[in-house]
């Protein structure tokens, strides 16, 4: 077979994958809808703030709802402690001096 | 069109050709390329999937938590307080939460309990997320035990768990009843961990705020809208995984784009010189390197793309789960849901495969429009 | 059929290593006829047929192929005829390697878009004239000298060209070979090709096949013969 035939074969398998890609997805978000409410659900029964994505301090814990110091651990160097807290930022309100309420 | 078709399989059959010559380069290259393209687009997937699930789980969160402040840290709220909320029109619920967190020594790990009315068990029992159950091997029927504020251990049995499909909000959950709520941690009747209030009306939620901040100056109020703005703000672009692994991949097209870019070799130059010699247009010449370039990217962004939405779709992103577990000993099992959208793509192939090839073309533009006459000499 | 006017190249115009390659050359060179350049190394010969065979525009002069001025046509076009018209056999056989002998045939004449399956038969006749098709499938790198330079004079005959230009075909070849080159190109001239030569080979200039010898000497033409 031809090199070309071969790799345009290869670049339209791709293409086709993609757009398979495309349609599991949006099955997969179909199928998933009811998961997702049933997450909800949870979270208005029980009054949840956040995702419990990172369970190692309270501040990456409960992103939402850290207060002004916690992230900063008490020390005057305010050196990050957890891995976590590299990856997330505290929440914007805190970040603004003297965050204001809207 | 038959004829340029025919025409850009000859230029692609002899691209290919060229690209043989030297099979273990060009094979470690695309190897390279892949990679990169996979961790980017995995990343992209991954915290877009996320962002827009957060933002459709969090919507029923409270409408507005009241946090009281001392000395900038989060105290405990009288109970108290309740009454001067409810008085705020517009305010419909007010409901005194009870949560903090529990460290379990014996593996190392954090737990959330939470106190609920309507869905907590009954004094002496918890009801337990998929995670704790997962971290002390704890099902039904299984006893806990917790250490209280004052030395005493108290034991708790395991009425149930909380159901797998909610994991990613649930996993490091134990619902307690009140009573053993207060003894573990000693929290004294009158006081509360915050307060979760739900508005009747969204639009006037600005307007209640400010009336509580009014009538209760040593608190700080957290809006909904904050809740989400912080969850869109950790798995932005700005956010630190994703920043991280973006200057990355940037670098890593870059570097790649760069062995392309930084001109031909006498070799590569005497061809294009043999090419024009026996007929080759500098548009021919051109159209060759072009196809170069879009053979190796184009083929990485394609295994990049699909590999990646199997990696993180399929698998959960598991390669990421180490950098987001960090030190913590629970981490949520949760299939995450494929929210991806056509721009994802368009984003990863201008950076995957537009510089490549323009750093393929343009080093060769002035190889293609010399006189071919030097050829001969 | 080619006429040059007063043709001139200098290279590297204006600056210290300016060189004068051409320097007024006036010539007609008739058609299906094989004409030899000959004359010591510097003397233009390269250039000359380099001028002819649109490889490089001149300095100043005029070149006229088939009563049709190409010495001011744009490059587009330029390429066109070169495509078409000639075929160039070079000193140095010149083949693109890695590939292998079949494709280096079909090469010149990919960006046309001639179907595939026509244009590779012609390469396969092409490669079974000079006896070398079973090498069609083997790299150039693993050809003999003969056998590259065969496939060379394959690849210039790919688009059915009238005119052929042969730099030096003979310089890296031994005698037995360089004859069997001769008689391949007059095989060619029987064929009513037009031939051009830069040689100062003997087996070249002294074999039959030349009608007309020109010396050049300098970036001038020193004599013809006839």
């Amino acid at each position: 077979m031809r090199k070309s035939s071969l790799f345009l074969l290869f670049l339209t398998t791709g293409v086709i994958l993609l757009v398979l890609m495309f349609v599991h997805a949006s099955l997969q978000v179909r199928a998933g809808a009811e998961s997702i409410q049933a997450k909800a659900a949870l979270v208005g029964r029980l009054d949840l703030t956040d995702l419990c994505l990172f369970t190692e301090a309270s501040y990456t814990r409960h992103l939402s709802q850290a207060d002004l110091h916690t992230p900063f651990q008490d020390g005057p160097m305010s050196l990050e402690h957890f891995p976590s807290g590299s990856l997330v930022m505290p929440p914007a309100v805190t970040r603004k001096i003297n965050g204001k309420v809207d | 069109m038959e004829k340029w078709i025919e025409r850009q399989k000859h230029i692609i059959d002899f691209t290919l050709s060229s690209l043989l010559r030297r099979k273990g380069r060009n094979a470690s290259l695309i190897l390279v390329y892949t990679l990169v393209v996979f961790m980017l687009a995995s990343v992209v997937f991954f915290v877009q999937a996320i962002k827009r699930e957060a933002s459709v789980i969090l919507k029923d969160s409270p409408d507005m938590v009241i946090q009281r402040m001392s000395a900038g840290r989060h105290e405990l709220i009288p109970v108290s307080y309740m009454e001067q909320i409810r008085s705020i029109r517009g305010v419909g619920a007010v409901r005194a939460r009870l949560w903090g967190y529990y460290y379990d020594p014996v593996v190392g790990a954090n737990y959330t309990l939470m106190v609920s009315e309507d869905s907590g068990p009954p004094a002496g029992s918890i009801i337990i997320g998929q995670g704790v159950s997962r971290a002390r091997l704890a099902l039904e029927g299984d006893t806990l035990e917790f250490r209280s504020h004052d030395g005493a251990i108290i034991d708790l049995g395991v009425k149930s768990t909380i159901s797998r499909e909610s994991e990613l909000v649930s996993s490091d959950l134990i619902l307690v009843a009140e009573q053993d709520f207060r003894r573990i941690f000693g929290t004294p009747a009158e006081f509360a961990t915050d307060l979760a209030v739900r508005v009747r009306n969204p639009k006037e939620l600005p307007t209640v705020a400010l009336k509580a901040a009014g009538l209760l100056p040593d608190t700080r109020q957290i809006l909904k809208d904050e809740i989400f703005r912080t969850y869109d703000a950790v798995f932005s672009w700005r956010g630190g995984m994703m920043l991280v692994i973006l200057c990355g991949s940037l670098l890593a097209f870059i570097i790649l784009a760069w062995d392309k870019a930084s001109g031909l070799s006498s070799e590569e130059r005497r061809e294009i010189g043999i090419l024009k010699a026996i007929g080759w247009e500098t548009s021919d010449v051109l159209l060759m390197k072009f196809w170069e370039g879009m053979a190796i990217s184009l083929s990485s962004l394609l295994a990049g793309v699909i590999l990646a939405y199997v990696h993180v779709f399929f698998t959960s992103a598991v390669l990421f789960e180490s950098a987001l577990k960090g030190w913590a000993v629970l981490y949520p099992a949760f299939r995450v849901t494929p929210f991806i959208d056509l721009s994802q793509l368009v984003i990863l192939f201008f950076l995957a495969v537009v510089p490549y090839t323009v750093a393929t073309i343009i080093p060769s533009w002035r190889a293609a429009t010399v006189d071919p006459d030097s050829v001969m000499r | 059929m080619i006429e040059l006017v007063d043709v001139r190249k200098v290279f590297n115009a204006g600056q210290p290593n300016e060189f004068v390659a051409i320097d007024g050359v006036s010539l007609v060179i008739d058609a299906e006829r094989t004409t030899v350049f000959r004359g010591p190394s510097g003397s233009g010969k390269t250039t000359l047929l380099s001028l002819i065979g649109c490889m490089a525009r001149p300095t100043s002069g005029r070149i006229r192929l088939l009563d049709r001025e190409i010495t001011s046509l744009p490059e587009r076009f330029l390429t066109g005829i070169r495509q078409k018209t000639f075929g160039f056999i070079f000193q140095q056989c010149n083949l693109i390697k890695g590939i292998t002998a079949l494709e280096n045939v079909m090469l010149p004449a990919y960006p046309s878009g001639e179907k595939h399956a026509s244009l590779k038969n012609r390469a396969m006749d092409l490669l079974d004239t000079f006896q070398i098709l079973r090498k069609a499938q083997s790299r150039v790198e693993w050809l003999s000298g003969g056998e590259a330079q065969r496939v060379a004079i394959a690849r210039a005959l790919i688009n059915n060209p009238s005119i052929i230009i042969a730099d030096e075909p003979t310089a890296n070849l031994d005698t037995k070979l360089s004859r069997e080159f001769m008689e391949i190109m007059g095989r060619l001239k029987s064929e009513r090709k037009t031939i051009l030569f830069a040689s100062h080979d003997p087996i070249v200039y002294e074999s039959d096949l030349a009608d007309r010898v020109v010396d050049l000497r300098d970036g001038r033409v020193e004599g013809s013969v006839p």
